[in-house]
Order: C-alpha cells, then sequence, then structure tokens
C-alpha cells in the first residue's frame, strides 16, 4: 500500500478510517511464543474470546474454534484465563524467521 | 462600552475567562495561579459561567482533561504556574501533536531546586520545544488583551495549535492595575463561534485520536503537525490588527520603544519591559541613543522581523529571565544570535540573566547594562559574552 506524505495526512494525527486493523495484522507483534488451541478441552465458556484484546479468538456457527493467528499478539491472556484443569489453550513455542515476518 | 477596573493579573484572566465562557475549564491551583482558578470556582458557583469546571488531582491530570475535552470538541482552557507546568510537560506534547486548540494562562515563576514561588520564566522556556505557542505580557492589560487573542488564534483553521499565554509571577499576578475591560458582549462577538473539526462527540463519524505510529509514520506526522504553528504568523497578526481595531490596543510581534534613531538596543520580555522603558527614558534623556525591544511572541519566534531591527544596531544586551544549563546562552539570547547570523552587518551582542527566582531588576540595573554596550558599541570589543544581573559575586 502506498504510504501517504506528510501533506495528505488529517490534521492531528487523527484516523478517520475506522476498522483499519482489518489491513494492518497486528500478529506480526507475536514474538517466540502463541496460543495453541485443544478443541477437546474446551468447554465454550469464551473467557478466552472475552479477554482477548484483539479479537483473535477465531468463533464459527457460535463456538470457539481455535485462534486467528493474523491479529494473536501472544500476549497468553486467553491461556492464563482458560478455566479447566486441562487447558484448552497452552502456550507453545513458536519461531519465526524474521524474513518470513516481513512477508506476512 | 468597556469600563476601567481595577485588578490583578489573576483576576484580569478569570475576568477574560468569564467573558470567553470556554466549554470546560479544568485547574489545579498553584502559587502565584492559584487565584485565577479561585475565582473561577466563584464565577461558577455564582452560575456566571456556563463551562463545565473540573478540579483534577494534579495538573497532569488537568492537562489530561484538557485534552480529552478539546478532542471531543469543546473550547478548553486552563492555569498553572512552575512545577505545575512542568507536570504538564508530557501532555504539552500531546496536546501539540493532536493539534488541539487549548488555551493555558501561565503565571511565570520559577522551577525548584531550590524551592521558590517568585516570578522567572524557567517554566515556559523548558516548556519551548512542546509546540505551543507563546506569548508573553508586560502587565495586566496585556495578559487580559493575550489572553483574549490567544483563542483566536489557536482556534484559526491554519493555525489549530494550543496557544501559552506568560505573565510574571507576584509583579503581575498580584500587582492591582487599573485596565480596561471590554464588554462582554464584544468579547464574545471577537472571539467567535468555536467549531470543533473532528469532534470526538460526533458519533456518526467514527475515528482514533491519538494513534500509535511506528517509524513508517510518525515522522510525517510530526512535520504535518509544523504546520499549524507555521502557519500561525499572518494569524497572530491579523488578530492582533482586529483587535486594535476592535478595542483601540495594538498588538504585533514584539514592542520598539523609542527605536527610531537607536544605536543601542536592550531585549528584554514581560513585565521587567517596563522597568527597562523607565531606564531608557532616563539614559535618552542623557543624549544616549538607546531603545527597547519587548519580544510579544516567543513562539514561533519572529526571527526575520527581529533581525530587520536589531542589525542596524551597534550593540545589543538580551535580557533572559531563565537560564539554560551548558547551553550557548539563555534561550532568548541563542534565539536572537542565530537570527542576525545571515546578516553581514549586525551587531555585537551580549546576554545577561537577571531575576531568577524573582530577584529585583531595577533602573539602574537596566543602566549597568546600558553602560556596557555602549562601551561595546565605542571599542568593537566585547569581553565578556554572558553575565548576570543583580548577582551577589
Amino acid at each position: 500500500m502506498k504510504k501517504e506524505s506528510w501533506k495528505e495526512l488529517t490534521i492531528g494525527t487523527i484516523n478517520l478510517e475506522a476498522g483499519n486493523s482489518v489491513r494492518n495484522k497486528t500478529g506480526t507483534w507475536r514474538s517466540g511464543r502463541k496460543p495453541q488451541f485443544i478443541e477437546e478441552y474446551c468447554i465454550q465458556c469464551f473467557f478466552c474470546w472475552l479477554y482477548c484484546p484483539h479479537f483473535a479468538i477465531r468463533v464459527e456457527g457460535g463456538e470457539v474454534k481455535g485462534i486467528n493467528y493474523d491479529y494473536c499478539t501472544g500476549c497468553g491472556v486467553c491461556s492464563v484465563e482458560c478455566p479447566p484443569k486441562e487447558k484448552a489453550i497452552v502456550m507453545v513455542k513458536e519461531e519465526i524467521k524474521l524474513a518470513e515476518r516481513s512477508e506476512r | 462600552m468597556s469600563t476601567l477596573k481595577t485588578l490583578n493579573g489573576n483576576q484580569t484572566i478569570a475576568e477574560a475567562v468569564r467573558q470567553v465562557d470556554p466549554d470546560v475549564l479544568a485547574a489545579y491551583p498553584i502559587t502565584p495561579s492559584t487565584a485565577i482558578v479561585e475565582t473561577i470556582a466563584q464565577f461558577k458557583a455564582d452560575g456566571k459561567i456556563t463551562g463545565e469546571f473540573v478540579c483534577p488531582e494534579s495538573e497532569h491530570s488537568a492537562m489530561s482533561v484538557c485534552i480529552g475535552a478539546a478532542s471531543a470538541g469543546g473550547r478548553v482552557m486552563t492555569a498553572t504556574a512552575s512545577q505545575g507546568l512542568a507536570l504538564m510537560w508530557e501532555m504539552l506534547y500531546i496536546a501539540a501533536g493532536l493539534r488541539l486548540p487549548i488555551v493555558a494562562a501561565i503565571v511565570n515563576r520559577s522551577l525548584s531546586a531550590p524551592i521558590n514561588i517568585h516570578g522567572d520564566h524557567s517554566d515556559t522556556m523548558g516548556a519551548r520545544d512542546s509546540g505551543w505557542i507563546q506569548i508573553y505580557s508586560e502587565n495586566c492589560q496585556e495578559a487580559y488583551d493575550n489572553f483574549i487573542q490567544a483563542f483566536r488564534i489557536a482556534e484559526h483553521l491554519d493555525v489549530r495549535t494550543p496557544v501559552l499565554v506568560g505573565l510574571d509571577g507576584f509583579i503581575i499576578s498580584h500587582s492591582m492595575e487599573v485596565i480596561q475591560v471590554e464588554d462582554d458582549a464584544k468579547v464574545k462577538e471577537f472571539i467567535g463561534e468555536y467549531q470543533a473539526l473532528y469532534p470526538l462527540l460526533d458519533t456518526k463519524n467514527k475515528m482514533t485520536v491519538g494513534p500509535i505510529d511506528f517509524t513508517d509514520y510518525y515522522f510525517e506526522h510530526k512535520r504535518s503537525q509544523l504546520e499549524g504553528i507555521e502557519n500561525s504568523p499572518p494569524v497572530i497578526e491579523t488578530v492582533g490588527r482586529e483587535f486594535s481595531q476592535k478595542f483601540g490596543r495594538e498588538y504585533g510581534f514584539f514592542e520598539e520603544y523609542r527605536m527610531d534613531d537607536a544605536e543601542l538596543c536592550i531585549v528584554v520580555m514581560s513585565s521587567a519591559a517596563g522597568t527597562g522603558k523607565d531606564a531608557v527614558d532616563e539614559l535618552r534623556e542623557e543624549g544616549k541613543k538607546i531603545g527597547l525591544l519587548k519580544p510579544r511572541v516567543f513562539r514561533p519566534f519572529p526571527h526575520e522581523k527581529i533581525a530587520d531591527v536589531l542589525r542596524k544596531m551597534k550593540a545589543v544586551a538580551v535580557l533572559d529571565r531563565s537560564s539554560s544549563p551548558g547551553a550557548f546562552g539563555a534561550p532568548l539570547f541563542t534565539e536572537i544570535r542565530s537570527s542576525l547570523y545571515d546578516y553581514d552587518q549586525r551587531p555585537k551582542i551580549v546576554n545577561y540573566v537577571y531575576g531568577l527566582g524573582g530577584r529585583d531588576i531595577m533602573v539602574e540595573h537596566f543602566k549597568e547594562v546600558a553602560e556596557k554596550i555602549e562601551r561595546i558599541a565605542d571599542t568593537g570589543k566585547v569581553d565578556e559574552i554572558y553575565g548576570y544581573l543583580n548577582l551577589r559575586e
């Protein structure tokens, strides 16, 4: 996407394009670890969905189905809040090479 | 009809606030600006103003309230001094970066340590790179007039930048003066209706205020911010002219006092300029060709206009009421010296720091300065480029 010159920017840093993070994938911030969804342990409590700061919990047909890694920053809140003894979301190691990151 | 009233500096600001009646006033009291906040609170209690009056827990919060209220779309003001302005520091940059036309009355006072409640310019000079327009006042009348003009300047569509109006602690804030208070209706007519550009309360148009920028946009946004203050000189000029047409008192970027045939000049801002003018009168009677230049607008600095006056002088002394540790001279001096650099014909120029922590500056001190620059003009030699006035050596 072409980046604007300073003359084309709206006054006062205001961003008039609501919802533009559809294009800006915050998942590129993730560093070193990611949540992994284990469907068989999920009790469908939606705590992860409620707590996730980036709306990165994938919900399909009214059920939690996993993680949207395009927006997941790897903060781990979902895993901490997941209530079952056998957690349905666990944090696992993730290695991303810098070259791959820039492509994402 | 305007009326003559006997008011001190704080009361004149409060009087202007009552007339402007902003949508939101948020302030935390601090000496010597407390009476501004106190009087506004009284006005609010008496039903003389309609705006929301917010008493936050600190100056940092006061400026934060101003930023929130201005983003929401309101006309907003605050008042503070010294440590209060220092505590606002990070929020000052945000107000400027978001291009919010907030107006602040700053009663100039020294900064700790040591603790001191008296007047000098350390506070606002510390904020000189925060992106705010800075206007300084010599007396109560100027404080009143500047404060009213500040709204017009800040809110102009080409500018949309916060403005602070400085008045010297105690010397102006607590000294009674007979001032011309203009009619409420005329003041309201002069400042006009405020139209916010992108108010957050406009829920039909969703937007983000204060987003994060990475390396790809921060630089462009900061460059874009500069447009406001860089567009402000013609606006400051027009507002000053319209003010003089309506109310009869003239305002420009600086005042020249007895400069017509002057060869020597003393540059000094704010209340000390009054004493300086008395000194110049006495020296003129002795036949000295000396004048005084009193900068009113410090940010944006009117470098071309000031250089155009000063370059013809033989010697100039710049008096600063603050110091800039480790710099080559105090703030006003470095601006002026730099302004003169491009001219082949330029004066010898020296810097004196005076009045820190409210230390008096008297006619005799101005005469001391006059004597020094006269000798510099005669001999063409500068022995000491940087010195102090009325300091025990």
